[in-house]
């Protein structure tokens, strides 16, 4: 497992979960804290192409040992694409969780949602 | 610390009525719990300091897992892990009337556990419902030490005392008098061995052994499906004797390698997949149930077994992704009790209660995962198989 890091070009939603924002379009995935919490995750079971994500709520499940975690969307939007080597290689969510280890894509619904999200120093300040 | 009349064969019967070993220890080592706060076992520091994650389980502050669940379990699998278990208790049974009383409680046949030997059991109400799965110790002739659930404890406790008025016996609660370590794998033996003054003791025997300088009861038993060794001893003890077997090569290993641990292996977790609701019948223990010894619950057992239970405990493998957990439901009736990602399968297994005529291995069963609808297979016991 890597050590803790939370990269600063990315955005962050209480919930544990980061977006990487590029126009209108957005990466999500979990924090290093989530998937340390989580465990080794075992499963992740991928929303469909196509599906809503709505800010602030579940969009899919990701799954450890002893664990079943929501994912909360940290932002608005379409998925247009899941990370199918998840379902292979589901642990490259705790070895790369800001890399290889992303969820899905999205195309945002709202842009200007990404105001109530919290920098990199905000968030790490939040797990003190 | 020891009695002097120690046989010191591996198959010996401890002097357990010579020497009150554990019962002269004044035990110091546990933090005392209130209302409110978790009890920590004596390895508590040790747990925090090699930054084990900690939850609350059955009200002990308690190590989920070290390294990881997957890493700890294929250890077990393959070498030699160590388990804190002290949270479990213990209930010592003495006096003229302990094999008579403990016949009346227990529902295995107590005459078929000889001295030096350990046998499993449930306990049940008049109406046959589970109250604890135990296994027993027989350190002497008249005196029985047996190993309680840690949530259970205090209610076991409770019942066999409520039950002793008839019998010449003391029901003494042990649970402070041991810290307990399951030393388990391949290689678990062995290195007990070596920190050992003696043989460890053949399957389903137990034996007074001094380990790593500490008195300690060896007791070939476990819950992993491994070969291995659990060991009581004084809680004052138990950093030593932990410092010595990691120093030996044992891994530790936390609560959540355990559960999958014995999940692969299909051994029962009081809780999950045994309570006062089911009966031991539907469990699938009825090898461990003698009803001709006249147990409490053993008419209401006894008519179950001749009348078939209204839903059986099998396991299952789910066939494709996903995983099922406990309180899934069964499409069609029934419920899953336990369930897990199995490290060695590799896939989601579990155990789950159905109806009879579903209960044969190789029927195909769909269970609902929170909304999914996933398939799976009903195998037979074990999910696990060495070199599988």
């Amino acid at each position: 497992m890597p050590d803790p890091s939370y990269p600063d070009d990315l955005l962050y939603h209480p919930e544990h979960d980061w977006a990487r924002v590029d126009g209108d379009t957005a990466t999500f995935g979990i924090t290093w804290y989530a998937q340390d919490a989580l465990g080794e995750v075992v499963f992740f079971d991928p929303p469909k192409v196509g599906a809503k994500a709505s800010k602030d709520e579940a969009y899919t499940e990701i799954e450890s040992v002893k664990a079943v975690s929501d994912v909360i969307a940290p932002l608005s939007g379409e998925i247009t694409a899941v990370n199918d080597a998840l379902a292979e290689n589901p642990e490259l969510v705790n070895d790369d969780p800001y890399g290889a280890g992303w969820l899905v894509q999205v195309r945002l619904a709202d842009p200007s949602e990404t105001q109530s999200l919290l920098s990199a120093e905000a968030y790490e300040a939040m797990l003190e | 610390m020891r009695p002097a009349s120690l046989a010191q064969t591996g198959q010996c019967s401890a002097g357990w009525d010579a020497g009150p070993l554990w019962r002269a220890l004044t035990w110091c080592g546990v933090a005392q719990t209130t209302e409110t706060s978790l009890r920590r076992t004596p390895l508590y520091e040790r747990h925090a300091a090699a930054g084990a994650k900690l939850v609350p389980f059955a009200g002990w502050e308690m190590p989920v897992q070290y390294s990881g669940i997957r890493e700890e379990h294929v250890t077990v699998r393959r070498d030699a892990g160590v388990f804190d278990v002290s949270h479990m208790g213990q209930v010592e049974t003495r006096g003229p009337d302990a094999l008579p009383f403990l016949q009346r409680m227990l529902s295995n046949d107590l005459r078929r556990l000889p001295e030096g030997g350990a046998q499993y059991s449930v306990m049940t109400r008049e109406d046959g419902g589970v109250l604890d799965d135990l296994f027993t110790y027989r350190l002497s002739e008249c005196v029985f030490l047996t190993v309680t659930n840690a949530a259970n404890h205090e209610r076991d406790l409770a019942w066999l005392r409520s039950h002793a008025a008839d019998f010449d016996v003391d029901v003494i609660d042990a649970a402070t008098q041991f810290a307990m370590l399951a030393v388990q794998g391949p290689r678990a033996r062995s290195l007990v061995h070596a920190l050992s003054d003696g043989l460890t003791p053949s399957r389903m025997r137990c034996c007074e052994r001094t380990v790593a300088g500490a008195g300690t009861l060896v007791c070939a038993t476990g819950y992993t499906g491994e070969d291995g060794v659990e060991l009581l001893l004084d809680p004052t003890a138990a950093l030593e004797v932990w410092d010595a077997l990691l120093a030996a090569g044992a891994a530790p290993v936390g609560l959540g390698a355990r559960d999958t641990l014995r999940l692969e292996v299909c051994f029962h977790l009081y809780g999950n997949d045994l309570s006062e609701d089911r009966g031991p019948i539907e469990a699938g223990l009825g090898w461990c149930c003698r009803e001709q010894t006249g147990f409490i619950g053993s008419e209401a057992v006894a008519a179950v077994r001749a009348n078939g239970p209204a839903e059986k405990l099998v396991p299952f493998v789910i066939d494709g992704p996903g995983i099922a957990r406990q309180g899934n439901p069964v499409v069609g009736g029934g419920v899953v009790t336990s369930g897990t990602f199995s490290p060695c399968l590799e896939r989601g297994i579990g155990m789950a209660y159905v109806s009879p005529e579903r209960a044969e291995p190789g029927t195909r069963i769909e269970i609902d995962v929170r909304g999914t609808v996933r398939p799976a297979v009903i195998e037979r016991k074990p999910l696990y198989r060495k070199g599988s």
